[in-house]
Order: C-alpha cells, then sequence, then structure tokens
C-alpha cells in the first residue's frame, strides 16, 4: 500500500517528540538522582574519613562543579556514546552495561517471544467467543495471575520445579548452556514466571479492544452481510483494533526491561534491574542514571513503534 | 393472489435489560410482504421498528432474542434455522441498508473490498466480474466516478455517496429482499432526495421486494406500496400509502400526520425601527484552529449580520456545515469571535465568555440539542437546576427548593422528578429539564441549538408548543437552529438562511416559501418532502443549481 508523504510526516513527528522526550526524562533522572541523600565521596571513604580527604576526593571527581555543568557534559558524553566510568570500582560504565544488557534482552526476547502469540491468540479467541466457557477460562485465569504478586509465583515455581521435583535448576545463571535443553531448562523457569505477569495484562487489553471494535455498527454489517464470526472479527474489527492492541503489547513489553528486579533476583540471575539496585546501594551515580536512561529508552522506543502501527494501520491518518 | 415473499406471524421478540429485567419488545406482530413490494414500517422511537426489520435477517441485537412466533423468507423459515443456515442467507436472500453508511462501512478497508464483499463471502463469482457488476451499479445509483470511487477510503467520499455506495452494496449479491434502515435520516434535505431517487430507480428494475424502516411519514410516501405503522411493539394500522395519508384509520396514525403539519405561527408585532434590539450582530468572523495574524486556521463564519428584536424569534436554517451551531456558539461566546461586534440589548459583549460580566451571562443563555450529553448523568434533577439558581441569583435552601419545583412547572413535569437522575428520563423530559436549566437564569435571550432535532415527532410538536407558551409568559427572545424548515416556520418571526458560514437571505418565516429569492434558499425549501406520494416523481430541481449548492 502507498503510504503518502504526509504519514512519513506524521512518523517523522512522533521519532522527533520521542527524542524530545527523552532530552526531557535525561534532565529528570539527572537531577532526581542528584537529589538522593548520601555523599559518594563519604560513602567510597567509609566511616573513618577525614573531612579533608571527603573533600580531596570529591574535587578529584568533580563533584564540587556546579549541577548544571555536570549534567551538559554527562549529556554530551551520552550522545556520543560515553557513558562515564563508574564511581566504585573505576571500570568503564559502558563495560559493566553490556553483559548485563545483554542478558536482559535476551530473556525479555524470549518472554516476547513466547508471551505476544500466546496473548494475542487467548485475546482475540475469547473476545470472538464472548462469555463463551473458553472466555470464562482465561478471564478468570488472568485476574487471579494478575492478582498473585510475582515473588510468590517466582518462588512457587523454584520450590515446585528445583526443590520438590527437581525437573529445573533453581538458578538460571552459571549453569553451562550449551545445548538447546540446557538453555531451556535454565530459562524455563523465570520466562514462565514473567510471562503470567505479562501475558495475563496483554490478554486483558487485547480482549477489551478487539470486543470494543466487535460492537461497532460496521462489524455489525460484516454480520448482516452473512459473514462467518472468525471473518468478522478477523477481517473487520482486528485491523481496527490494532493500534490499542500495539499499544498494550508496547506497555506490558516495556516492563520486561526495567521492572524484572524480583524475577532476576529470585533466579539470581544478572540483568540491568539488579545492576541499578546494586548500583543505589553504592551511590554509583553514573550507572544508576545509565540504567534508568536505558530504561527510559526501551521505553519510548517501545511506546513509538506502537504509536506508528497505529498511524499505518489508520487510513484516515495518512491522507 | 400471489404467494408473498415474507410472512411474519405473531412475532415475538424478547430483551434483558442492564439490571435483568425481561421485557417483551415487540408483542406479537403478523404481516406479509408481496415480491416485489415496499413496505414501510413507521413508527417513533422506541416502537421496535428496526427490531422487526433486523429479525427478517434472523438478526436480533446482543441482549434480544425471538420469543416466539415465525418468520417465513421464500422457502426458508428463518426462525427455525441455525445461525450458520441464516449467514447464508444473509446477503443473497435478504440484504441490509444501515441508518448510518458513515458508521457501517469498515473505515479501515477500501470501499470496493467492502462492496463485493458478499460475493467472496457466498462463493457468488469471481472477483473481477463481481467488481464489475459493482461499478455498474455505482453507475445506476449515480455515483460520481463509478469506477475510480470503489478505489477510496469511506472517510474519503461524502454522507450521501456512502449511503448510496451501501445500497450498492446491499444489492451485489442480488436479494430478493432488501431492508434500508432509516437510511436517509442521518442526510441533509438536499442530499437526501438524490439518494431517494437512486433507491427508487434500482428497486423499481430489479423486482425486488423492500422493508424500509423510517419515522418520517413524508420520506416513506415517496418510496413505499404500504405503510405499517407501529407504537410499542404493536402494529396500529396498516394499509396502502395512499389510504394511510388520506384516510388514517387510527387515531395514533392522526397524531403522527397532525404533529406533521405544524400549527403556523402568529407572527409577533415589529416593533418601530428605533426600538433597541435584544440582540445585533455585526460582521461577525469566527472559526476554530491555530490563530496566525489574528484569523483561526478553519475560518467558518463570515461576516454575518443580523438583529433580533426583543419577543421575537429568528431561525436560522442551513445544511450541516453551514455554520448554524458555530454561531451559537459564537454569540454564547463558547467560541470566541475573531473579528464582529455582538451588542445585547444595546450593550457590547466581549467576545470571549470569561470576560463578560454575570449580568450579560444571566441573560443569554443556550440550549444543546442533545440533552443526554448535557445534563450531567451523576447528578439528580434537582442539582442541575438549582446550580444556576446558586450561580446566578445566589439561592439556597428552602428559597432555592421552591424555585426549582416553580421551574419545572414551567416545563410541564412534575415536581417528584427532582430527585431523579437524568438517566431515569424519557428523551422530551430531558429535553424540558434542559430548557428548565436555561430558565433558571431568568434569560431575556435563549439560543436553541437544534433543540426538537433529535426528538420524535410528537414529542417535538409538544416542544415547540411549550417554547411558544413560556414566551408568552416570561417575554423570551428565541433564536432558534434547525435544519427543519417547518420546525422553524412553526415557532419563528424572521428566518436567516445560512450556507458556508454565511447568510445568504434573511425574510420573515411566514412567507418564506412564497418569497425566497435566493436559489439556495429556493433549492433548499423545494428538497423538503411532502405528504404526496407523487412529491418525488414530480419534482423538477434545476441541475446547475445541485451542482451549485448541494454536496452530494
Amino acid at each position: 500500500m502507498l503510504r503518502s508523504a504526509t504519514t512519513w510526516l506524521l512518523v517523522g513527528q512522533r521519532f522527533g517528540i520521542a527524542a524530545i522526550t527523552l532530552v526531557i526524562v535525561s534532565f529528570a533522572v539527572f537531577f532526581a538522582t542528584e537529589l538522593l541523600p548520601g555523599d559518594v565521596a563519604e560513602i567510597l571513604l567509609g566511616q573513618a574519613a577525614t573531612p579533608e580527604a571527603v573533600a580531596g576526593l570529591r574535587t578529584a571527581m568533580g563533584l564540587d562543579e556546579p549541577a548544571i555543568w555536570r549534567f551538559l557534559s554527562w549529556l554530551a558524553g551520552l550522545a556520543s556514546g560515553d557513558l562515564g566510568m563508574s564511581y566504585v570500582n573505576n571500570v568503564s560504565i559502558a563495560d559493566m552495561l553490556s553483559g548485563r544488557l545483554a542478558n536482559s534482552l535476551r530473556l525479555a526476547g524470549i518472554v516476547t517471544l513466547v508471551c505476544v502469540p500466546v496473548a494475542l491468540f487467548l485475546g482475540i479467541a475469547s473476545a470472538m467467543w464472548r462469555g463463551s466457557v473458553l472466555d470464562r477460562l482465561v478471564s478468570m485465569l488472568t485476574i487471579s495471575v494478575i492478582s498473585v504478586p510475582e515473588f510468590m509465583v517466582a518462588t512457587l515455581a523454584v520450590l515446585i520445579f528445583a526443590v520438590w521435583l527437581g525437573w529445573l535448576p533453581a538458578l538460571s545463571y552459571g549453569v553451562d548452556v550449551d545445548s538447546w535443553g540446557a538453555m531451556l531448562r535454565a530459562y524455563a523457569m523465570p520466562v514462565i514466571t514473567l510471562s503470567f505477569v505479562v501475558a495475563a495484562q496483554m490478554i486483558r487489553m487485547t480482549r477489551a479492544a478487539v470486543i470494543e471494535t466487535i460492537n461497532t455498527p460496521y462489524v455489525e454489517m460484516a454480520l448482516l452481510k452473512g459473514a462467518s464470526r472468525t471473518r468478522m472479527v478477523l477481517r473487520h474489527a482486528l485491523p481496527n483494533a490494532l493500534g490499542p492492541i500495539a499499544n498494550a503489547v508496547a506497555l506490558s513489553l516495556s516492563y520486561l526491561v526495567g521492572g524484572v528486579i524480583i524475577v532476576e533476583t529470585v533466579f539470581n540471575y544478572p540483568g540491568v534491574a539488579k545492576l541499578m539496585v546494586d548500583a543505589v546501594s553504592t551511590r554509583d551515580l553514573p550507572l544508576i542514571q545509565s540504567c534508568a536512561m536505558i530504561f527510559c529508552f526501551s521505553y519510548l522506543l517501545l511506546i513509538t513503534i506502537a504509536d506508528m502501527i497505529a498511524i499505518l494501520s489508520n487510513p484516515r491518518l495518512r491522507r | 393472489m400471489t404467494e408473498p415473499l415474507v410472512c411474519v406471524r405473531d412475532l415475538r421478540i424478547g430483551a434483558t435489560t442492564d439490571s435483568g429485567r425481561k421485557v417483551e419488545i415487540i408483542k406479537g406482530v403478523s404481516f406479509d410482504i408481496a415480491p416485489g413490494e415496499i413496505v414501510a414500517l413507521i413508527g417513533e422511537s422506541g416502537s421496535g421498528k428496526t427490531t422487526i426489520a433486523l429479525s427478517l435477517m434472523g438478526h436480533a441485537r446482543p441482549g434480544c432474542a425471538i420469543h416466539g412466533g415465525t418468520i417465513r423468507l421464500g422457502r426458508h423459515d428463518v426462525t427455525g434455522m441455525t445461525e450458520r443456515q441464516r449467514a447464508a442467507l444473509r446477503g443473497t436472500e435478504v440484504s441490509y441498508i444501515p441508518q448510518s453508511a458513515a458508521a457501517a462501512f469498515n473505515p479501515s478497508k477500501r470501499i470496493m473490498d467492502q462492496v463485493v464483499e458478499i460475493t467472496s463471502i457466498h462463493n457468488l463469482m469471481p472477483r473481477a466480474k463481481a467488481e464489475a457488476k459493482a461499478r455498474e451499479l455505482f453507475r445506476a445509483l449515480a455515483l460520481p466516478d463509478p469506477d475510480t470511487i470503489g478505489s477510496r477510503y469511506p472517510h474519503q467520499v461524502s454522507g450521501g455517496q456512502l449511503q448510496r455506495l451501501s445500497a450498492a452494496m446491499a444489492l451485489i449479491g442480488d436479494p430478493q429482499l432488501v431492508i434500508f434502515d432509516e437510511p436517509t435520516t442521518a442526510l441533509d434535505v438536499t442530499t437526501q432526495i438524490e439518494v431517494l431517487r437512486a433507491f427508487r430507480s434500482v428497486m423499481g428494475q430489479g423486482n425486488m421486494a423492500g422493508v424500509y424502516v423510517s419515522h418520517d411519514l413524508a420520506v416513506v410516501a415517496q418510496i413505499a406500496d404500504r405503510i405499517i405503522v407501529l407504537r410499542g411493539g404493536v402494529v396500529q394500522e396498516e394499509g396502502t400509502t395512499e389510504q394511510i395519508l388520506t384516510a388514517p384509520a387510527h387515531a395514533y396514525t392522526r397524531q403522527l400526520l397532525d404533529a406533521f403539519e405544524p400549527v403556523p405561527h402568529v407572527a409577533a408585532p415589529k416593533t418601530g425601527a428605533q426600538a433597541r434590539p435584544i440582540l445585533q450582530v455585526d460582521n461577525l468572523c469566527a472559526g476554530y484552529g491555530a490563530i496566525r495574524n489574528g484569523e483561526p486556521a478553519a475560518k467558518i463564519l463570515q461576516n454575518v449580520s443580523f438583529r433580533l428584536e426583543r419577543g421575537r424569534n429568528l431561525g436560522v436554517i442551513g445544511e450541516s456545515g453551514s455554520g448554524k451551531s458555530t454561531l451559537a456558539r459564537a454569540i454564547a461566546g463558547i467560541l470566541p469571535a475573531y473579528r464582529g461586534n455582538i451588542q445585547l440589548d444595546g450593550a457590547e459583549l466581549k467576545p470571549d465568555l470569561a470576560q463578560r460580566s454575570k449580568d450579560q451571562l444571566r441573560r443569554a443563555q443556550i440550549v444543546f440539542q442533545l440533552a443526554d450529553t448535557a445534563l450531567n448523568p451523576a447528578q439528580s434533577i434537582e442539582t442541575i437546576l438549582g446550580r444556576p439558581l446558586t450561580f446566578y441569583h445566589g439561592m439556597k435552601g428552602a428559597k432555592r427548593a421552591a424555585r426549582v419545583a416553580q421551574l419545572l412547572d414551567m416545563v410541564h413535569l412534575p415536581n417528584a422528578l427532582r430527585h431523579r437522575l437524568p438517566s431515569e428520563l424519557s428523551g422530551g423530559q430531558k429535553q424540558r429539564v434542559n430548557l428548565a436549566r436555561a430558565l433558571a437564569a431568568d434569560p431575556e435571550l435563549i439560543l436553541c441549538d437544534e433543540i426538537t432535532s433529535a426528538l420524535d415527532t410528537v414529542v417535538a410538536a409538544a416542544i415547540l408548543d411549550l417554547l411558544k407558551e413560556l414566551q408568552r409568559e416570561l417575554n423570551l427572545s428565541y433564536m432558534f437552529i434547525s435544519h427543519d424548515l417547518s420546525t422553524v416556520e412553526a415557532i419563528c418571526d424572521d428566518v436567516l438562511v445560512m450556507l458556508k458560514g454565511r447568510v445568504v437571505e434573511a425574510l420573515p418565516a411566514a412567507r418564506m416559501s412564497a418569497e425566497a429569492v435566493h436559489p439556495y434558499s429556493r433549492l433548499l425549501i423545494s428538497s423538503i418532502p411532502k405528504l404526496d406520494t407523487g412529491w418525488l416523481k414530480g419534482l423538477e430541481q434545476d441541475p446547475e443549481l445541485i451542482a451549485l449548492f448541494a454536496r452530494r
């Protein structure tokens, strides 16, 4: 299908807005971390530090420069790919992050591959046969899954599959993942736990979006043209529900990068979320900021992609 | 006599309300339709006319179910069929033309895909043949660019065109019965004519039978052979169109016919030219969108001027998009005018609502078209009416309660309604509350924006009577906006005809039909359907005028 220039203008605009948001967010992130209680120099030197030593270290680390100046130089660093050095162990933050980010993305990727098709299928199916046994079963399951906190799901999974049955390793990392089977076993539990949380939300939102379009006059019209239920939903309702569904999926997925701290902790999985929490306890400001920026970036990216799908799937927006 | 095509016997349809209560909405309806005959189902909202029409396709809206009776269509017993068998019937034996084609076309698919969809659902013919047939139908329905219109999206064609496209969509499967569900209600009068003509010509050629659902007797008179009058799910009267129009037997039918021809309004005496008008508008310009150099991006109103004398009523007529509602919003200050002058009783009104004094706000009130959206659904009638009393007059407690009772009495509603929520009232009652809220301010001028358009004819006529009565008692002046000429004739002294944001003609209401000179006014007046079966056939309009003014 031909997309006109205005459509691409609209898409470009959306990207521009995302970029501006990112700058505003970076500002907020930087000054929010400034507000954290405790001083890096004091923490680094321990309780026995003399005030002179603390002052010396602060000067050496550049902490006594004005905040706005430090923000600008940090932003310039970010833009050129230089995330700075960790305060705590003087390692390049890019090095610290790269491995962890790869881990997080791998986990998120696997969960996405498992979750999105299942969630879309169940969401659409339960909307299609609204009020049926399948719909009620799915509704009941999603509500119970949403109501159970994820640490509970994670802990129970470990208790059942690792401790009682001994089928799966309790820790996901550190086991050899040289074969497909081993990898499947290593990732099974975190993926199941995360899928529970993420898929439930997606199913409910997909169902709601599809039901809303099913209730429109043009879907009734399709029914009155003799269309089957499947055709009605897949050909008429679904294309118009694409925008809201993409948004629901993006919102759920954005949780996978930054919001998985509990799962990472329970399964001792070295991802970005755990890195950030560790960084907070050591007041490693550059690391906290970089992690926060990664979370915001992935969130914005997902939402922007969802917006784009909404724009491209709506002929009224691509005049 | 030939075997009837459709045979409905003792049809009963029940519905379950949101609160779980079961009600019967169709209470034993029976009728026949002969092959090639067009039967109209006439009735007000809630009479069950659409429900009956849909049941002929074996369809009941969610919450409704066919409880009893039989529907026979040709050789098929629709009531005894499975859903799958009914689906096979839809589009091939019986098809549907919806009330609002704009809502019934899928916004994300091209028109041609939707028009030929019936042929692919039922495997009637190959795609290329179906498209050729669709183009033929487009031609028969007098659609512009019949060869390319199919490749557009629904939002790219006008409302009248969409309505004709929906007819093409219904006719592509050569059905024996076509159901028209108020297909012209949402259209402007000048557009309606072309759509009705197109329907008439294709129905005449194909020897198809039709069911025409409508609340408008004049429209039905042009197209139906027989009329069935419904009320509350029961048939009141059945007869040929001529018979129903000229010799109605049932009291309710007579009431419907009477509501169609309202008592002509006796014009209020003209006060001298020296007297101060209650409202004077000079060169008013207003529009929407971002303001650059003091002018908005989309200019709607352009140099509108008029004067309304105290105690008289001004009608503003025009089709959708003519700027008549924008005019009311600009005078009320909701949409600040960017140029021009508004004077209320000789004193200048600031364009923006926020800069007007409380007393100025009190003296000019606006009543909106849809009481459903204008009344807060979470507040009781007493709270709704009490708010302006406290705001404008500082009334509280017993005094306020007494005034609320008075206001309800003025609009002929019982005092017991004060504790109800808007959702617990009927449409006509809600519109009365809407009016009472404006009266609470003790206004001198009321801007009525299409306040009878969403109401049934009989209810609307009662609201007009109420407006006249209130005017006599309270010395009010109305600015009455409507797309319906007969409503305007019934209540107004003077009329402004609007087109594309400009006033094209101003003249006395009583002599409107006879004396209008502007070609657009003439076109508009001649487009109003008359209670005469030969009206559409005999109607001749200048094609040049139509090309110039009607947006078909």
